[in-house]
């Protein structure tokens, strides 16, 4: 190797400066669309426990140790921080953070627990569902005569007006 | 006197080896990254080593299978005695995606016993560099276990002779049967 090529590798280096970053001193942002530690709200979870449905590794696990309260568990031990529970839940309770400097000593450290209060029926002691998908799309209805008169199936004070119904029964049963 | 000086220039120099039982090679590559000058891990001292007779700590990545264990387990014997196991990558952590498959014994500390842990699929380097200076003391862990409630327990209608108060809180009795 000639001493001209030397020199130039010389200046290269020198030029090229200090590359490596202070880490834990000081901390670089993450990329924009990385995908951290989920973090779960428990004002805003519904307790449909989808997200304990669709997570690939089967980490949140879902109690019910009593009528009213669900306890869902998020342990996160083989999470691979997909993002499937945050896509699927309907009232974004979950989001993924850009936390990924989770390392313990602990493993029990990054668990998650949260107990969600249960809406329950005053009749039957169950939960009830709110409004559905259809409901919150308004589906008109597909009775030929609700169509001019724009009204909703499910509403039932829409057949209380005019009462056409009630009477067509009552002059059935006569 | 070079001893003494060598001691405080390089305080807990720990040499790794690093142990892969059957991971996708996605750990392998991001702890690949750490040594190189950009995370340069060489600033705490952490060197690669061929050999387990070398080292102080294991990187271990990838579940336990089941013809890698015994394996792992002879090379976690064959390191000299104060040791460190590091679990890095969910596989290690938990068992991974395919944790309950037949070849797959299950997280590394059902044969090793590990002492870190870094979640992530694959770790970034940073959280990597991060678990080792936690483990050297540099900085705090910032993880802890989160319990989050909408109401306060308990809700006298149903089953009150099965709540027990422990502490502070109140804890259902039979939770662990459902």
């Amino acid at each position: 190797m000639s001493l001209s090529s030397k020199i130039k590798e010389v200046i290269l280096c020198l030029n090229a400066g200090r590359v490596t970053l202070p880490y834990p001193f000081e901390v670089k942002p993450v990329p924009e669309r990385f995908r951290g530690r989920p973090i779960f709200n428990a004002e805003k979870c519904i307790g449909c426990a989808g997200c304990a449905n669709n997570c690939p590794a089967r980490e949140i696990l879902v109690f019910d140790p009593c009528q009213e309260v669900r306890i869902i568990k998020y342990i996160g031990r083989r999470c691979t921080y997909c993002g499937r529970c945050a896509d699927v839940c309907p009232e974004g309770a979950i989001t993924m953070s850009k936390e990924f400097e989770n390392s313990t000593g602990n493993i029990q450290d990054i668990q998650q627990t949260l107990e969600i209060f249960m809406g329950t029926c005053q009749r039957c002691g169950r939960c009830y569902s709110g409004q559905g998908p259809l409901e919150a799309l308004m589906m008109k209805g597909y009775r030929f005569d609700n169509m001019d008169k724009d009204r909703w199936v499910y509403q039932s004070e829409a057949y209380l007006d005019k009462e056409p119904a009630v009477k067509d029964i009552d002059l059935e049963l006569d | 006197m070079l001893k003494n000086l060598c001691k405080k220039m390089f305080p807990r120099s720990l040499w790794v080896y690093h142990a892969n039982s059957g991971g996708c090679n996605g750990c392998d590559i991001e702890v690949l990254n750490v040594l190189t000058p950009y995370y340069d891990a060489e600033r705490f001292g952490i060197k690669l080593v061929g050999s387990p007779r070398h080292a102080d700590v294991m990187l271990c990545q990838g579940p336990a299978s089941r013809a890698t264990a015994k394996a792992l387990k002879r090379a976690y014997e064959a390191m000299p005695a104060p040791k460190l196991v590091f679990a890095i990558g969910s596989c290690a952590c938990g068992g991974g995606i395919w944790y309950d498959t037949y070849n797959v014994i299950g997280p590394v500390e059902k044969v090793i016993p590990v002492s870190y842990y870094i979640p992530g699929c694959p770790p970034r380097p940073e959280a990597i560099l991060y678990g080792v200076a936690v483990a050297l003391g540099l900085v705090d862990k910032k993880v802890s276990p989160v319990q989050l409630k909408q109401v306060e327990l308990p809700i006298p209608n149903y089953h009150p002779e099965d709540l027990i108060g422990k502490g502070e809180m109140v804890v259902y009795k039979k939770m662990d049967h459902v």
